[in-house]
């Protein structure tokens, strides 16, 4: 991986999404809740989208999920992911309501969907943590 | 008569090019511009109304840039509304809106791009921290990304296959084959396409749009502007708008706001989709046109890969006639954005002046749907019903 055209790509860590980065550090998925409405909400937003209160406080859900749809990605769109093509990109509905577009850790050939995930939390090639999704034993 | 009913399409120009590497941007623009107004019977010194994206070259984006190149020195009302590849239609609507209020009576629409052998617009960049897909980036996933989760859902969820959507991009190579100035020249077949390489699976080579440069315009003006014309009219029968966002990340991308901004133009035009005689839809990708097929009522909800097998996309006697220039598939997405051909290729099938092979007979209701953004996620929908003038 080109480690410096992918720090590109990262998301600066600002003082409003700080809780989010050190939940990953913290291997914790932490979301914004909503103080009136009481909606998660994903990415970080100064106000909620559904009642647009800019009163909320950043909690650790669950972490659980399930694979809403995936996909993999053959062509070189980003000159940091160049040498990782083919790569698998899962779109993932947390518990809580919001969708996070990632990675699975165990890529599996051909994901399933609506198969339960978990969030673990890895270091990227930049060193910073990042949410991943692992997929849960198959209940069914 | 509506409101709408106040003004018509009186001129369309497509610009001939798709590769245009010693061209600048404004060129185009203005290239297309004098090509449209020709087509119009006026000249430039007439136009009052100006409307472009912000992706126009210059100072600040949208209009200001380009007016001064064009020369137009006698605008009363300008507008760069700014919904992605949507915009010119948007960009008609507001013309129509803006003649009915007496605001103008001559307004010229542009646009040019050129991400085949210029800069490509967009793109890259640092992610801001405040947008879900922008924030996935570092995964490694980008516009394309969204079209093939859309499809691995839609496939999921209602048994479209690989293979249905390869029948549109068919459609539109035949269409695109009758076009001596199509970017593909080639009729594909549905094995070709399936085979064509992945991008983004199950999204194939082939149903991606093409990259070119290029670009056009459209005049629309006052029924009493075009009284004084020798031009064939195009009634804007209706319009509808809508947006759909990320809405705190709470995203479905099976459907677009079609949904919405459909029923809006149906309702004002007074007509229903058994009433349209041919449809211009946004295909920036295959599953684009399905989706879309789907939100604007021509068959029900994840029916759509069904619909349009059978040639019935295939002019001129197919069910449902579509994009009979070869669309952004086959021939032409300038500044990728496919708006602008959108409406000139319908005004052509309303005026009995498309190519000879995918002329619908008596074509007298087209549909424009142009869908701007990501599908599912900040996407901005616009649909017009255009109406031959006897319609």
């Amino acid at each position: 991986m080109d480690v410096a055209a992918y720090t590109e790509l990262l998301p600066e860590i600002t003082p409003t999404n700080q809780p989010f980065w050190d939940g990953c550090a913290a291997g914790e998925l932490r979301l914004q809740k909503c103080a009136d409405c009481g909606r998660h909400r994903f990415p970080d937003s100064p106000v909620c989208p559904e009642c647009l209160s800019g009163a909320a406080s950043w909690e650790a859900v669950s972490g659980t999920g399930t694979i809403w749809s995936w996909c993999t990605m053959h062509q070189k769109y980003f000159a940091a992911f160049a040498d990782e093509v083919p790569y698998q990109l899962v779109y993932v509905r947390l518990a809580e309501g919001p969708l996070v577009i990632s990675t699975l850790t165990d890529g599996s050939p051909e994901p399933r969907l609506d198969q339960p995930v978990r969030a673990v939390f890895q270091p990227d090639g930049a060193g910073r943590a990042v949410v991943r999704f692992s997929a849960e034993a198959d209940p069914r | 008569m509506n409101a709408n009913d106040a003004a018509v399409i009186i001129g369309a120009y497509e610009h001939p090019g798709r590769e245009l590497p010693d061209k600048s941007l404004a060129q185009i623009h203005a290239e297309v511009a004098l090509g449209a107004v020709a087509d119009a019977g006026l000249t430039l010194d007439d136009v009052d109304g100006f409307f472009c994206g912000h992706d126009a070259p210059g100072y600040g984006g949208g209009w200001v840039t380009m007016a001064e190149y064009m020369g137009l020195r006698n605008l009363t009302y300008m507008d760069s509304t700014e919904s992605g590849g949507a915009s010119p239609i948007y960009h008609v609507s507001h013309a129509a809106a803006a003649i009915a209020a007496g605001k103008c009576s001559v307004a010229l629409i542009t646009l040019a791009g050129k991400p085949r052998t210029g800069v490509q617009p967009g793109g890259g960049g640092p992610a801001r921290p405040e947008d879900a897909f922008e924030m996935a980036m570092f995964t490694g996933a980008g516009l394309v990304s969204t079209y093939a989760l859309a499809a691995q859902r839609h496939m999921y969820e209602f048994g479209t296959t690989s293979e249905q959507l390869a029948e549109i991009k068919v459609a539109a190579s035949i269409h695109a084959s009758h076009n001596p100035n199509a970017f593909l020249q080639k009729v594909m077949t549905v094995e070709d396409v399936v085979s064509s390489p992945l991008v983004a699976d199950p999204l194939h080579r082939a149903d991606c749009c093409v990259v070119t440069d290029g670009g056009g315009a459209v005049v629309v003006v006052s029924r009493e502007v075009a009284r004084t014309l020798n031009r064939q009219p195009v009634r804007i029968m209706g319009q509808g708008e809508a947006g759909k966002l990320t809405n705190g990340g709470r995203v479905d991308l099976t459907y677009t706001p079609a949904v919405w901004s459909g029923p809006r133009a149906f309702q004002q035009a007074g007509v229903s989709v058994q009433d349209v005689d041919y449809v211009s839809v946004y295909d920036s990708f295959t599953i684009t046109v399905l989706e879309i097929l789907e939100d604007l009522g021509f068959c029900e909800k994840g029916q759509g890969g069904r619909f349009v097998m059978d040639g019935a996309l295939v002019a001129p006697h197919g069910r449902l006639p579509f994009n009979t220039d070869g669309g952004g598939l086959a021939n032409n997405h300038p500044a990728h954005r496919g708006g602008i051909t959108k409406i000139i290729e319908a005004v052509r099938q309303l005026r009995g002046e498309a190519n000879p092979g995918v002329q619908v007979p008596d074509c007298e209701i087209a549909l424009v749907h142009g869908n701007g953004g990501d599908l599912g996620t900040r996407m901005r929908a616009a649909t017009m019903i255009l109406g031959r003038e006897s319609a």
